[in-house]
């Protein structure tokens, strides 16, 4: 499924890198601990989390995941967003905490 | 108007005791429950107890937090022996974060604690000397936030 | 749901509370920052996290956290156990991932412990 179909059918905010949506989602990832992340996703996943600072772009650009959703409204940081700009690293905001969000993820992406 | 506490309480916290980090804020907990006090409050006051030992534990040599108990607040006073803040407001700003890896690990250290203790408290003053310590002081009123605006504020 | 139905949906293991499984579950909290679980998630639901610290267990019983699941077939250190049992808060560890450990409790039915944020005190 899309990056795209997600931001539309879960009505997420695209706060970065809006022209890089088009990407296939393979699954997916919740994790609050960069090293766990780096550890453990693998590529294509989308990546719910409430880390908002500038290394969950280089996280999410290594792993090539397909983009990252924060959660409970949490914003980018000024930092993070300029970066994620640059990488072409879609960031994408709910005002869901994660358990909510990866429940309707989960069900758009494994039905 | 300062009115004399019917419960107060000091407890030492060990800077550096990862493993009994949550220990006094667990005791806290208990009296409070065990005092009467609603469930609501008894939550809010553990939450900043909690975030404050945590503070303590991470950045400090040592420090004591008092539980005082009055029949329309419970506040907490936080000592600390440690670095003490160099610019508060900029400590304040949620997702700001001084924290050893050590701090990481163990879920802490996302620069929230001082956000979650403003979010649970009703007032709360930092004061921080450099190379000294911190004191931080919260009060949580004993009657639900926002229902009674125009009741006297109790000064800390 | 109870809690044994929890234990079944993610094939987990308990490791503490075997005794408190027919305890009710409706709502459930995913994190792995504690701070992010003191500001936001409420009593009587499930904590669902990759820490296994006793920090875990400390937020639990500060927040009233009904069971914590932890993921990715993580195992607790032996202090950790220890403090679950003195505080009686059960400990499920499941090999599902955090994503896949959500994905399918809230199939089954358990929602997020609070709707969205601002305003939830």
């Amino acid at each position: 499924m899309q990056l795209e179909t997600l931001v539309r059918e879960l009505k997420l905010k695209v706060s970065c890198a809006e022209g890089s949506i088009k990407r296939d989602v393979k699954g997916g990832y919740v994790g609050d601990l960069l090293s766990d992340v780096m550890a453990n996703s693998k590529e294509g996943d989308i990546w719910i989390t409430r880390q908002v600072h500038q290394n969950i772009v280089a996280v999410a650009s290594l792993k090539d995941l397909a983009g990252i959703v924060l959660i409970q409204g949490s914003e980018p940081a000024h930092d993070t967003a300029a970066k994620a700009d640059a990488e072409g690293i879609p960031i994408l905001v709910t005002d869901l905490p994660a358990f909510e969000i990866v429940g309707q993820i989960y069900k758009l992406i494994k039905p | 108007m300062r009115e004399s506490p019917k419960f107060e309480k000091s407890f030492d916290v060990e800077g550096g005791s990862f493993q009994n980090a949550g220990n006094v804020s667990g005791q806290i907990k208990n009296i409070l429950k065990d005092l009467g006090v609603s469930t609501d409050i008894v939550r809010r006051v553990a939450i900043i107890c909690y975030e404050s030992e945590i503070n303590i534990v991470s950045y400090a040599k040592k420090g004591t937090i008092t539980l005082a108990v009055t029949d329309n607040a419970v506040k907490i006073e936080t000592k600390d022996e440690g670095p003490g803040i160099p610019d508060i407001d900029l400590a304040m700003k949620e997702g700001y974060s001084t924290a050893t890896a050590a701090v990481r690990e163990m879920g802490f250290g996302a620069g929230m604690g001082l956000a979650n203790m403003k979010k649970y408290s009703d007032h709360l003053i930092i004061t921080s000397e450099v190379g000294v310590g911190t004191c931080v002081k919260m009060m949580v009123m004993n009657f639900p936030k926002l229902l009674h605006p125009d009741l006297p504020v109790v000064t800390l | 749901m109870t809690l044994k139905e929890v234990q079944d949906i993610l094939e987990a293991e308990v490791l503490v509370g075997r005794d408190q499984l027919q305890k009710p579950v409706r709502t459930a909290f995913a994190a792995d920052l504690m701070s992010d679980v003191l500001a936001f998630a409420k009593p009587d639901s499930l904590l669902l996290t990759g820490l296994t610290n006793p920090q875990v267990v400390r937020t639990a019983d500060i927040l009233d956290i009904t069971a914590i699941i932890l993921v990715r077939g993580k195992k607790p250190s032996e202090e950790t156990v220890k403090l679950a049992e003195e505080l009686k808060i059960p400990i499920l560890s499941t090999r599902y991932i955090l994503f896949e450990t959500s994905g399918r409790l809230h199939a089954k039915g358990i929602t997020g412990c609070i709707e969205k944020v601002g305003g939830e005190m």
